[in-house]
């Protein structure tokens, strides 16, 4: 009954097959080729290019070590330079400010979904020249989603852990990191662009590793999903670091509002000192950091005509 | 360059062809003059040999637990040209090289005591782990860790100078926070969602125990990732497979590492002054999904309830003996990283992964 080598009953049964690639993984492959030319056209630059100029570290047999696959990225770049470009209409400010090599940049984290992660990441690939590889980390939680977690490494992205951010580093790439965490990214309405407490993790990484740090501010993203309030019991059943309810979902609003973007990139720190200081010592420079965002983030405010234009 | 080889290939086949009656009594005649004639050929290669062969660097020999498992074997094979090697296992030792001296007795007897006090060892190689998931929680806790405490104890007793522990990278545990390559000091958290990793920690923790207590003697716990290549445990099994289960949504990064590469970091842990932990890692990470590809597989996705459900059952039937817990491997990362073993075992990975997935293939696993 049972085929040699298997542990499932019924394995001698074999779907017909078409030679070659699966049907439906042929079906993904055209789609995701149709999406890229679409965003080619939009975007006006050669997706293929930009991932190709990017430095990876490949192991012996070819593979990111961390799991990054250009195949897979290509349509990521596609579908994020279509949002990047059409969707949120991101505005770019200062990304020459980047530094060469290894580097952090630190940003405000907002909007339920990390859509500002993509943004940035997206300003990286197809604004900066030469293009920029965005590493960003990850919390630990999105590891135990199926598909997220195939999905993330596949993009380049990283279970944030200091061994990794660190690794990751010592490579010199560059590494997008929300000090804020989850309680950023599911702040309610009433405190929109008003910074959470940070971090100090990124600071001893940055001193340790001597990387510079590039404050980012990001506005436009408290505004796609406005959440009301965090139902905690829920989040708590879920095993989710929080619940937002967002009213846009109860008339049937998936997606985000088209806010618009601006992402600003800030002038680079440089700090000097011992990673393994007093956590007082290290709060002075992270209070640095955090309010040069904050500030970054105010005069942004400031300028910005309305929320989507 | 190629011209020789077709003439010499042709050659002694066309004679053969020929002139058979000839070829034949120039044959005997040769070896009727080594046996009988003069003894000269003879004694001078006994002489040869037993000059060619190198004199091991600390007297006594090598004591080898687990002996007739395949990797043991391996390791013998390897080990007996250079060291004399003594070997220990419950099991026979079936086509076992002559100068090797098998004890066939259970670890826990006093027997075991006997073998040290009997003759001189150098080094203590433990390779002797039982990691059969059907056996009773008992028979493998007594089996592992009181036998292996025996094993200290004459160790300590008759103070051998080295001891190499064949941990592995699962002591660490697949988990969702795992950093993508773990390093030595990690903590063992393998045992935390299935218990029948408890031992190995355990055994791994009794090694470490006994480096610090016991400072004359030079400790190496080797921890390699998945090992495959001829060997049976879970992860060469797995990927023996037609259609290994995969879970819906994940596909981890993953690294094997050949048999021999392992018998390799072992000899090179035997060197003097060498003593620590060493991950060992082979050459290269995948996708788990690229290397059951690889291996031959055609993945069966299920999602993780159902696939746990039926691998819970299937196990309860007998019908697979890849108990459900193990399913956390398909998941997360478990990887490590090897920078150690590379700047102070001098350790670098030979077999590629393809090499050891042929080979892996060679054995066939039937359910």
């Amino acid at each position: 009954m049972s085929q040699r080598g298997s542990i499932v009953p019924f394995a001698g049964w074999r779907r017909p097959r078409l030679l070659g690639d699966s049907p439906w993984r042929a079906a993904f492959r055209s789609v995701g080729d149709r999406v890229v030319r679409i965003a080619e056209e939009v975007v006006g630059q050669d997706i293929d290019a930009r991932i190709a100029g990017i430095r990876t570290h490949p192991n012996e047999v070819g593979h990111d070590p961390f799991g990054f696959d250009p195949e897979t990225s290509r349509y990521a770049l596609a579908m994020a330079g279509l949002l990047h470009r059409r969707y949120f209409r991101t505005q770019v400010f200062g990304i020459e400010r980047i530094p060469e090599g290894r580097v952090l940049l630190i940003a405000n984290h907002s909007g339920q979904l990390p859509i500002d992660a993509v943004l940035i990441a997206s300003a990286l690939m197809l604004d900066a020249n030469p293009p920029r590889f965005p590493r960003s980390m990850v919390e630990t939680w999105t590891a135990q989603l199926p598909f997220i977690s195939t999905l993330y490494p596949r993009l380049g992205q990283v279970v944030g852990s200091p061994e990794n951010a660190r690794r990751l580093l010592n490579q010199e790439e560059s590494l997008i990191v929300f000090p804020e965490g989850a309680k950023g990214i599911s702040k309610t309405f009433d405190q929109r662009y008003q910074l959470t407490d940070f971090g100090l993790g990124f600071l001893r990484l940055a001193l340790e590793a001597n990387t510079p740090i590039v404050p980012v501010a990001v506005i436009g993203g408290e505004e796609q999903y406005p959440s009301i309030a965090d139902f905690k019991p829920l989040a708590k059943l879920l095993r989710m670091p929080a619940f937002p309810v967002m009213p846009q979902m109860l008339f049937g609003m998936v997606a985000p509002l088209p806010t618009k973007y601006r992402l600003y990139f800030g002038e680079p720190f440089r700090f000097v000192g011992d990673p393994d200081d007093d956590d007082s010592a290290i709060e002075e420079q992270v209070w640095l950091v955090k309010s040069t965002i904050q500030s970054m983030v105010n005069r942004g405010l400031r300028e910005r005509k309305g929320v989507f234009i | 360059m190629p011209d020789p080889q077709p003439t010499h290939q042709t050659k002694p086949s066309a004679r053969r062809g020929r002139e058979p009656v000839e070829a034949r009594p120039a044959a005997r005649a040769s070896v009727t003059r080594g046996v009988f004639g003069d003894a000269n050929p003879i004694s001078e290669k006994l002489t040869r040999t037993s000059g060619v062969r190198p004199k091991p660097a600390t007297e006594g020999a090598v004591l080898v637990t687990g002996i007739c498992g395949r990797l043991g074997k391996l390791l013998a094979r390897e080990l007996h040209r250079s060291d004399s090697v003594v070997g220990v296992d419950r099991r026979p030792f079936a086509g076992r090289p002559k100068d090797i001296v098998h004890h066939q007795v259970d670890m826990r007897r006093k027997k075991m005591k006997d073998i040290f006090r009997g003759r001189n060892i150098r080094a203590v190689v433990h390779v002797g782990v039982l990691h059969d998931p059907r056996r009773s929680d008992r028979e493998r806790h007594s089996w592992n860790i009181v036998a292996f405490q025996k094993l200290l104890e004459y160790m300590a007793q008759y103070e051998v100078p080295k001891l190499i522990v064949l941990s592995g990278a699962n002591v660490y545990g697949p988990q969702p926070s795992n950093p993508q390559f773990l390093t030595e000091d990690a903590p063992l958290l393998g045992a935390q969602h299935f218990g029948g990793m408890r031992d190995l920690v355990e055994l791994d923790m009794l090694a470490q125990s006994f480096f610090w207590k016991h400072p004359s003697t030079e400790t190496v716990v080797l921890r390699p990732c998945h090992i495959v290549g001829r060997v049976r445990n879970a992860a060469s099994n797995y990927l023996r497979l037609d259609r290994p289960v995969m879970i819906m949504g994940f596909d981890p990064m993953m690294q094997l590492v050949h048999e021999k590469d392992v018998v390799r970091a072992i000899q090179l842990a035997l060197r003097p002054v060498v003593s620590g932990i060493y991950n060992i890692r082979g050459s290269g990470e995948m996708p788990l999904s690229h290397l059951v590809r690889k291996a031959g597989g055609r993945p069966r996705v299920l999602p993780s309830p159902l696939a746990r459900l039926a691998i819970d059952q299937l196990w309860r039937l007998r019908l697979s003996n890849f108990p459900s817990q193990e399913l956390d491997h398909l998941r997360y990362v478990c990887m490590v990283d090897d920078a150690r073993a590379r700047e102070e075992l001098g350790y670098e990975p030979t077999y590629s992964i393809d090499r050891a997935l042929r080979d892996l293939r060679r054995v066939r696993y039937t359910l």
